[in-house]
């Protein structure tokens, strides 16, 4: 028992890094080409603290996606609710004049049910989730649109801005959001039965259902989390503008969904871990931050990242079939 | 006092399916202590009376007692807490899940939601332990071979503190000695007092281990016996309703010309040296033990894996073969071990799964495809091999087994190809089934195909063979000839304790 036991900690350590071990490389020799070539500004405090906050918005959208992605699905809706989340917190503030907390917490209940609705549609029917969550990233935005008039809400309240702005010491809220965040995900992943069921129903749902998992909360639980996550991130993003924008959030479903798949999650599902997605977040993020750094403009941005996303998947998988 | 043993009792079920009246009023009735057998041909409806039980169907009409409480399972939940445990035919175990984490899945040890990793991984090994198996418990289930998955699914089922358990067969895939090692655990919760609901369609595994049968045909009750008071004849004549006489059928053919012919076959690590031919109208059967080589050998031919070494000569000629579709255009079939997997798409319909290895003739010359040409074709071979389905635009997943199998069967001779290879043609179908399948086999080598057959069934190999190869470790040790043939002679060479014999 304690010969299973205590070097069990130790293993799980040493296999993140034997798992992860292409994408940190790639990573780590990112950070190294930028410390060269940036004069060390990269490693100032001030930019690695900013390169963490900038990615830490992706990073909650990343975690809900990847347990949507294990379980053989997938969450397109999470830039859309991220929007209206955002929007509809700063509304209730400028235009309802409703307390911050009652706003914000509105705000998100009202993303997280959206999100609800998602996993029971995907539970309940045939539809796949494609299209379910694609459905609602056009019905989430459009409300967005059409709740903001299209317009920005302004909404410079210290109280609200806060959420956004915060420090503690050094570090942002944003990032101690992302951290708490990282730290639930991964212990729910991986700790729980909650998690288990997650890899059981994208690995082999009927195995799942003839084993008595139920499969349809299992899937509600996800997009409903899912749907947490992106309502939370939203409602930090449009507090740190101090401006509640329907535009937010264009194609930051995207970007969850090639950190998630950078870190190694299949997309046929069964297969991801919350830790690898984490570094696939911060291999997204280096990179976008690097080549602003060195002056390359947003557009270069783009294509350094589909480079790079085809590469560490095919990387991967090469390293799969070795085995 | 007999009344009080009754553990389960299962009245007038009735369960449709679209087109398929899968179950007409059928009967049974398990007892404490007793391995009931279910017998039926495929498509009797053996697995859908088991799932009517397990919470997975619910039927249209009739009664479940359990332990002398009348009640339907509405959900696999509902019928694991009212004692219920089983295997089911097809694996169910999630792949990238380590062993303990497959066997306590849906039922995990835990607090609040927190998984009690350790002693899952305690747990889990006690009960391989139980069945003779050494793993380790955190191995994931993609690693282990379709045997071992099958004995990780047993020990699954066993670690449910069921007073009913129910194993749709669980031995296809399996040795006889891992066979031995389930019976000896079954004769333990025998005793222990737990009924045990057995399907499978080797019928001297019926007389080994069961106390009772019931059989079944086309979805309804036929009666039930005891097996100490039945014989073989009596269970297959009740079973397919007439005499099945004979189950081989075999004639002599004069071999022709030398159709395949392999040398000094490499392909590491199941593929060490493998030298043999086959000729035209021979049935050359291939024996040997689970990794021997003999599925890794076949695939080399059929293009599956392109980088092996030697040569491969079709019709004297030397062709590397680099790709399926070459060994197609080379004239070579394979009806692959595993038809679930390789041999079928299951989620299209029967037809579908019919044409796809001739397509192009279809499409030949018609962009659109000749949809009538398509049609006789699908309607010829469900006719020839007495494919037993409603339509064919029934799913395949929906068919019985040995009915997939003959698709898998008819798909490759719709191509007609010059040496057909069948990886073990039988498993999983039952005897009428089979009969049906050698039939053809017979028709075929009669016709001058060339056929290898991989199988583990010996005797089907010694039946239906013109000679057979025995490998071990990747090597062919042994060449016999029709008077050779015997299951001692078989099994010395596949275990390697024969030496080599008339080996080219
Ligand atoms: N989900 C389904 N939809 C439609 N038809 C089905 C379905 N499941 C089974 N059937 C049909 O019901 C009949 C009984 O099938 P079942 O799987 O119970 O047979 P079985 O006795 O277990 O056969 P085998 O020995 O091949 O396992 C078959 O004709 C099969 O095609
Ligand atoms: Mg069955």
């Amino acid at each position: 028992m304690s010969l299973d036991e205590a070097p069990k900690a130790q293993n799980g350590f040493v296999r993140y890094f034997k798992e992860n071990m292409g994408t940190l490389i790639g990573l780590f020799a990112m950070c190294l080409i930028l410390s060269f070539t940036t004069n060390g500004v990269f490693y100032s405090q001030r930019n690695l603290v900013n390169v963490l906050r900038q990615v830490s918005s992706n990073a909650c959208l990343a975690f809900g996606m990847t347990f949507a992605i294990i379980t053989g699905g997938i969450d397109l809706s999470v830039g859309s609710i991220l929007a209206l989340s955002g929007t509809l917190s700063a509304g209730f503030i400028a235009n309802n004049n409703m307390p911050v907390a009652q706003a914000v917490i509105l705000a998100i209940v009202i993303g997280t049910a959206l999100g609800l609705f998602n996993g029971v549609v995907i539970a309940k029917t045939t539809i796949p989730p494609f299209i379910v969550t694609l459905a609602m990233m056009q019905i989430a935005r459009g409300a967005a649109y059409i709740y903001s008039n299209g317009q920005p809400i302004r909404a410079m309240f210290p109280d609200y801005q806060i959420i956004g702005t915060g420090y503690l010491g050094p570090i942002p809220y944003p990032v101690i959001y992302m951290t708490v965040f990282l730290i639930i995900c991964v212990i729910l992943l991986s700790k729980t039965r909650f998690g288990r069921h997650v890899y059981a129903v994208g690995g082999n749902d009927k195995a799942a259902t003839f084993s008595g998992v139920n499969v349809a909360r299992t899937k509600t639980l996800v997009y409903t989390m899912s749907g947490f996550l992106a309502a939370f991130t939203g409602v930090v993003l449009c507090a740190r503008m101090a401006s509640g924008q329907p535009t937010a959030g264009q194609s930051f479903e995207m970007d969850a969904i090639a950190a998630t798949v950078l870190g190694g999650t299949s997309m046929s599902g069964g297969v991801g871990k919350i830790g690898s997605t984490m570094i696939g977040v911060l291999i997204i993020g280096v990179l976008n931050n690097g080549l602003n750094l060195l002056g390359l403009n947003s557009f270069w941005q783009q294509i350094a990242k589909g480079i790079v996303i085809l590469l560490a998947v095919y990387v991967d998988m090469l390293k799969k079939r070795r085995k | 006092m007999a009344e009080e043993n009754i553990l389960l009792q299962m009245k007038h079920i009735h369960k449709k399916f679209p087109g398929v009246y899968a179950l007409k009023d059928v009967n049974f009735e398990l007892k404490a202590g007793e391995v009931h057998a279910l017998l039926g041909e495929n498509g009797a409806g053996k697995s859908t009376l088991i799932k009517c039980l397990a919470g997975i169907y619910i039927p249209e009409e009739g009664e479940v007692i359990v332990k002398g409480k009348s009640h339907i399972m509405k959900s696999v939940a509902d019928s694991q807490a009212h004692g219920i445990s089983v295997i089911h035919q097809e694996l169910c175990l999630v792949p990238y899940l380590s062993i303990a984490e497959n066997m306590f899945l849906g039922r995990e040890r835990n607090v609040a939601g927190v998984i009690k990793r350790g002693e899952e991984n305690e747990a889990a090994k006690k009960m391989l332990k139980r069945l003779g198996l050494e793993f380790d418990p955190n191995t994931l289930i993609k690693d282990l071979s379709i045997a071992q998955q099958q004995m990780v699914e047993i020990a699954k089922a066993l670690s449910v503190d069921a007073d009913i358990l129910v194993m749709d067969e669980p031995t296809a895939s399996l040795t006889d000695k891992e066979t031995e090692v389930l019976f000896e655990t079954m004769r333990q919760l025998k005793a222990e007092g737990i009924g045990i609901i057995y399907i499978s369609h080797r019928m001297s595994e019926l007389f080994a281990i069961t106390d009772r049968v019931t059989i079944m045909r086309d979805g309804q009750y036929v009666g039930t016996v005891n097996t100490r008071e039945t014989t073989n004849d009596q269970l297959i004549a009740m079973m397919v309703g007439r005499e099945l006489t004979q189950l081989y059928f075999k004639d002599e053919v004069q071999p022709g010309k030398v159709v395949v012919e392999v040398k000094d076959l490499v392909s590491p690590p199941f593929v060490n040296g493998v030298s043999f031919a086959v000729r035209e109208g021979e049935i050359v059967g291939m024996s040997g033990l689970v990794g021997a080589g003999r599925s890794e050998t076949s695939h080399c031919i059929f293009g599956i894996d392109p980088n092996y070494t030697g040569q491969i000569l079709i019709d004297g000629k030397p062709v590397h073969i680099r790709s399926v579709r070459q060994a197609m255009q080379n004239g070579i079939a394979l009806v692959p071990e595993n038809r679930k997997e390789e041999g079928l798409v299951l989620i299209n319909s029967v037809g579908y799964n019919l044409t796809l290895t001739v397509l192009h003739e279809i499409y030949k010359g018609r962009p659109l495809g000749n949809t009538s040409k398509e049609e006789d074709l699908i309607q010829r071979y469900i006719n020839e091999l007495a494919i037993k389905t409603p339509s064919a635009s029934q799913l395949a997943e929906n068919l019985s087994g040995g009915n997939q199998q003959k698709i898998v069967i008819a798909k490759w001779l719709a191509t007609k190809p010059k040496l057909l290879i069948l990886d073990e043609p039988t498993r999983g179908v039952d005897v009428g089934a089979r009969a049906e399948i050698y039939g053809f086999m017979n028709e075929l080598a009669k016709q001058g195909v060339a056929i290898l057959m991989i199988s583990s069934d010996l005797p089907e190999v010694i039946n239906m063979s013109d000679r057979v190869l025995v490998m071990h470790e990747g090597r062919v040790t042994a060449n016999l000839g029709k008077n050779e043939l015997s299951q001692e002679t078989i099994m010395r060479y596949a275990t390697g304790t024969g030496g080599n014999l008339n080996v080219a």
